[in-house]
């Protein structure tokens, strides 16, 4: 077993911690860090639900180990409300009702919010590809085709900020 | 599901990297996007002592031509793959063939090489890199060597490359035009492994005829397999419709799948077939001009303009 003294700048946080190198960042999100908004869902790479972002790009968080993340920015789901105020796309999935049980919703918002970040008016094709790597068994996915839609409109019209923090000085460090 | 424990080292340079593996040779894994590694590790399917990963390396993360030839770096995504404008122009085999692996989220972490690296037989750049003549560049302790696609894949998970070496570099030679390729997959979901893939590269002569074909098979076999007879029948032929169907058959002929989930060997040597006449036909249609979008799984239909010959 080893012990690997990593710093990860979590939402804008710089947290250092010991991990042991097996420790997923899934683990390490939820377990050290506790933030919970990150869900496991197949464990396996196939359902997204553990989708964070990596220095802006999306990934499956099951499928990297915390060790590979020091020095690096994540963006969970925790971080895209900002000043009290929800995400465009948060509000779009609740506008929309472009969830049922929610259990996807966390890793579906992060892959719209990278989409979106990249291509403020994808077609309704580019946004079924971004997605295609989370799984969602309620919905039918109609709704959050609507709902990324409605949160590409909205951002356009407001010039919204990314609220993913880039690899950067961090603000405070905790731990 | 948690892995076993495992030591880990992130080294600064290739020299270091292979200097490592070479000392743990048999007990260490190079880990590079890890979405094949990680999910073995999980399912103890694998349980190596120690763990290097090169994502610290820099300088590797490239996919350039230089001197003729395309070249893919150890640490380059699939996602790079996907956005390198070099890769659309002459190399739009490749574009096709990453559409389709897995998916978005983990083509932003598996890198191309690692696909090759890990000999599964399910993995879609193998078939492409036969299809395209590719040579792989290993890097061990005693320097570099290059081996070819076709002398790679040895068997199920089984390649050319030694337990001290690591897959730096693929050279996919630039396609002499006029030139084109495509890869076709037939998969039950985004994400699954193929029924069967088919990887078709021709180059044309003068009447726009066959000058060369190469063609990969993907996940028929205990490997990727190079359909060599239906490459030597197509050559020299014109890509007429008779050609073209009688091309498919025998590379359906040399497929060699076994019966899973994903179907019969029949079906799957019938899908082979299916998908290989398609796939020379759009690759011809490319070659001649036609301006063909990446075929993705849920918008095939044999109605497509594009598939008509």
């Amino acid at each position: 077993m080893s012990k690997h003294s990593v710093s990860v700048t979590v939402n804008g946080t710089a947290h250092r911690s010991e991990v042991e190198a097996r420790l997923l960042l899934v683990h390490y999100l939820r377990d050290e860090l506790r933030l919970t908004g990150t869900h496991i869902g197949c464990d396996t790479t196939h359902c997204g639900a553990c989708t964070v972002l990596l220095d802006g790009k999306p990934v499956k968080s099951c499928t990297l180990f915390a060790v590979q993340a020091d020095g690096r920015s994540v963006s969970t789901v925790e971080g895209l409300e900002l000043g009290g105020e929800l995400h465009a796309v948060q509000k779009a999935f609740k506008e929309e009702h472009a969830l049922q049980c929610g259990f996807c919703t966390p890793g579906m918002m992060m892959s719209a919010v990278a989409l979106l970040e990249r291509n403020p008016s994808p077609s309704e094709l580019e946004i079924r590809q971004a997605i295609s790597g989370n799984l969602c068994r309620c919905t039918g996915y109609v709704n959050i085709v609507k709902a990324i839609q409605h949160a590409a409109a909205d951002m356009r019209a407001t010039r919204h900020t990314p609220a993913y923090v880039p690899a950067q000085e961090p603000a405070q460090v905790s731990r | 599901m948690i892995p076993s424990s495992f030591d880990y080292l992130a080294p600064a340079t290739l020299g270091e990297a292979v200097n490592l593996l070479h000392e743990h040779a048999g007990d260490a894994k190079i880990l590079a996007g890890g979405q094949s590694l990680i999910p073995m590790l999980k399912l103890r399917l694998a349980e190596p002592a120690l763990l290097i990963d090169i994502n610290r390396i820099p300088g590797l993360g490239y996919v350039d031509e230089r001197d003729g030839s395309l070249r893919i770096g150890a640490l380059a995504r699939e996602s790079d793959l996907e956005t390198a404008s070099v890769v659309r122009q002459r190399y739009q085999i490749l574009n096709d063939t990453t559409a389709v692996i897995a998916d978005p989220l983990v083509r932003n972490s598996a890198t191309v090489c690692g696909n090759i690296a890990h000999g599964d037989p399910g993995n879609d750049h193998p078939a492409t890199m036969l299809a395209l003549e590719a040579t792989f560049v290993a890097v061990g302790p005693r320097g570099e060597r290059r081996i070819a696609a076709r002398d790679f894949f040895l068997g199920l998970f089984s390649t050319a490359l030694n337990e001290d070496e690591i897959l730096e570099e693929i050279v996919v030679p630039r396609p002499t035009a006029p030139a084109a390729g495509a890869y076709l997959k037939l998969e039950r979901k985004v994400g699954d492994y193929a029924t069967a893939g088919v990887a078709v590269q021709l180059t044309l002569d003068a009447s726009g005829g066959c000058a060369r074909a190469g063609i990969g098979l993907t996940n028929v076999g205990a490997m990727a397999i190079e359909a060599v007879r239906a490459q030597d029948f197509l050559r020299n032929k014109p890509l007429d419709s008779p050609t073209i169907a009688q091309a498919a058959e025998i590379a359906a002929g040399e497929a060699d799948p076994i019966e899973d989930r994903r179907g019969s060997a029949d079906y799957k040597r019938d899908v082979v077939r299916v998908l290989t006449a398609r796939a020379i036909r759009i690759a011809a249609n490319r070659a001649a001009g036609a301006n063909i979008a990446t075929p993705l799984p849920f918008t095939y239909s044999p109605s497509q303009a594009a598939l008509r010959s």
